[in-house]
């Protein structure tokens, strides 16, 4: 089986061509080593970095931004999405504060700082 | 009236950068203006990842990578003024904004203009139907949702493929909105190769290209709007039409360099990128004056306003320690294949290299760029695509710009 996919990595996106051989997976078109770690990962289990934004309860109109710390399972994101839209936060904020603790092995943390 | 050394005008990426560049390189009187409450610019709103993996060697999210430069900042103990609005800038470098305490005249030795760029309007579309509300530019819906928390809208349609209205297809899409098409007037997506992929096919959003709005429909809130196809003139194909419900309509059809201080102080402007005509190390044509980040070239990565920035930074501060440079000066083309080249000006006594930036006109693949001066050719480099929303740079010796005549030419071939 061939498969033709776009790197997202970084922003050059190349365009990679996987061949899945059995067990035997091989990348041709990428530019680097990440994009080969990709195409691995593409093709065996998707992940992604989710990001939003919570409410802070004690500042008006005052939202905090968030993200996981490690990309999470791609088919997980709405999930994810739901447990962020359910949380709120009280101020101070710092960037890299834990916003929500454990979800799908990684945190829910901050990169804005509310002082 | 205050004095200092270098006034930054704005605190965005470009003014961040540009001020600690600026201090690092002995110009330590340096101020910047802000006229919102923190610093940060358009960062603050764009919430998503993939921001500093060039200049910072790791991936971070707007306001991730505005927090770095706003802490240099600090650092530094660079002045900032706050909720401070420019209104005024006069080619002696008088520089008049209003603030919270009144009315600042600030004289200036040096000034950096990096005031960023504000989105194309619907007013500038022309296109046809009713005016309900429900019709918002990409970048005013993503500072609703990312920092106020407020959902512009369920059924979304988008006009343009530029990396804001791909953003805001997976951010709409995530926070439970049905984006029901991405339209493109042009036949290839502006946008960065990786939204497209991880924007709007991650989440089964069709882009459809040569497809415009050619209506919107409703009283108060937008009911729906006609799509079209178009031909390759730009003109709506009448047979194509077809109508789609949707609340909202979201336009990311460009971004305008907001150059009305640059225009007032009567600085030269180049009308194919928007901003100041600038030699390498982004001095306008009014001496003292520099300019960099979005407000001189609209730019597809932060991570290289930032570097443009370090350039007129260390630009202003050597023009207070060392004054101004006279000299010959070689003017920059733009050749076949080429939009434009920047900077459009490079001095002949300059000892360093310069990055030569450009776009190119069309999307093409496998070519050749060549830099010349007349008939003789200076370099010449070879790329596997190019497209117009990804910025190129070709790097020039000394010795080859210096063998230059009066003009560069850039150009661009493409390659069997």
């Amino acid at each position: 089986m061939t498969k033709e996919m776009t790197c997202i990595i970084c922003p050059r996106g190349c365009a990679l061509k996987v061949e899945v051989d059995g067990g035997k997976i091989t990348v041709t078109g990428n530019s680097c080593k990440k994009g080969f770690q990709y195409a691995l990962e593409e093709c065996t289990n998707p992940t992604r970095t989710v990001t939003s934004s919570v409410r802070v309860e004690n500042r008006e109109d005052t939202m905090v931004s968030v993200k996981t710390a490690k990309p999470i399972p791609k088919e997980k994101i709405f999930e994810v999405m739901q447990k962020i839209r359910e949380k709120s936060v009280c101020a101070p904020v710092r960037i890299g504060d834990v916003i929500i603790k454990d979800v799908f092995g990684t945190d829910i943390i901050a990169t804005k700082n509310i002082i | 009236m205050i004095e200092h050394d270098i006034v930054v005008i704005g605190g965005g990426p470009a003014g961040m950068a540009a001020a600690v560049a600026a201090y690092d390189s002995g110009a330590h009187d340096v101020c910047i203006l802000e006229r919102e409450e923190t610093l940060g610019g358009i960062l603050k709103q764009c919430i998503h990842n993939g921001f500093g993996l060039h200049k910072l060697g790791r991936e971070l999210t707007g306001p991730e990578y505005a927090a770095v430069y706003a802490e240099k900042v600090a650092e530094r103990g660079i002045r900032v003024y706050t909720e401070t609005m420019v209104t005024n800038l006069s080619p002696e470098r008088v520089v008049t904004a209003q603030s919270t305490k009144g009315i600042l005249k600030i004289k200036a030795k040096a000034v950096v203009l990096s005031m960023g760029c504000r989105e194309r309007p619907r007013g500038a579309l022309n296109t046809a139907g009713t005016r309900p509300a429900g019709v918002y530019s990409a970048g005013t819906a993503q500072k609703l949702m990312n920092c106020e928390g407020y959902l512009v809208g369920k059924r979304v349609v988008i006009l343009g493929s530029g990396d804001i209205g791909l953003i805001m297809a997976r951010r709409m899409s995530l926070e439970g909105a049905k984006v029901e098409a991405v339209c493109e007037l042009m036949p290839y997506s502006g946008g960065l190769k990786r939204n497209i992929v991880q924007c709007l096919e991650d989440f089964n959003i069709p882009l459809y290209l040569s497809t415009t709005v050619a209506e919107i429909h409703g009283k108060d809130r937008v009911e729906g709007v006609t799509v079209a196809k178009v031909d390759e003139n730009r003109n709506i194909l009448e047979s194509t039409k077809r109508y789609i419900p949707c609340d909202t309509l979201l336009l990311s059809v460009g971004l305008i360099p907001e150059n009305e201080l640059t225009k007032s102080a009567g600085i030269t402007m180049d009308r194919v990128t928007g901003g100041a005509l600038v030699d390498e190390n982004r001095e306008t044509e009014t001496a003292g004056i520099f300019a960099c980040g979005n407000v001189l070239q609209v730019h597809d990565l932060v991570d290289y306003v930032s570097d443009e920035a370090e350039i007129a930074g260390r630009g202003a501060a050597n023009f207070v320690l060392r004054g101004k440079r006279c000299g010959q000066t070689i003017k920059t083309k733009a050749g076949s294949g080429v939009r434009y080249v920047l900077p459009q000006r490079v001095n002949a006594d300059e000892e360093e290299e310069v990055a030569l930036f450009l776009r190119v006109t069309q999307p093409f693949s496998k070519v050749k760029y060549t830099v010349s001066s007349g008939d003789r050719v200076l370099m010449t480099a070879m790329r596997l695509k190019a497209a117009p929303g990804e910025m190129e740079k070709l790097i020039l010796k000394p010795e080859k710009f210096k063998s230059a005549a009066s003009e560069i030419t850039v150009s661009l071939e493409v390659m069997q």
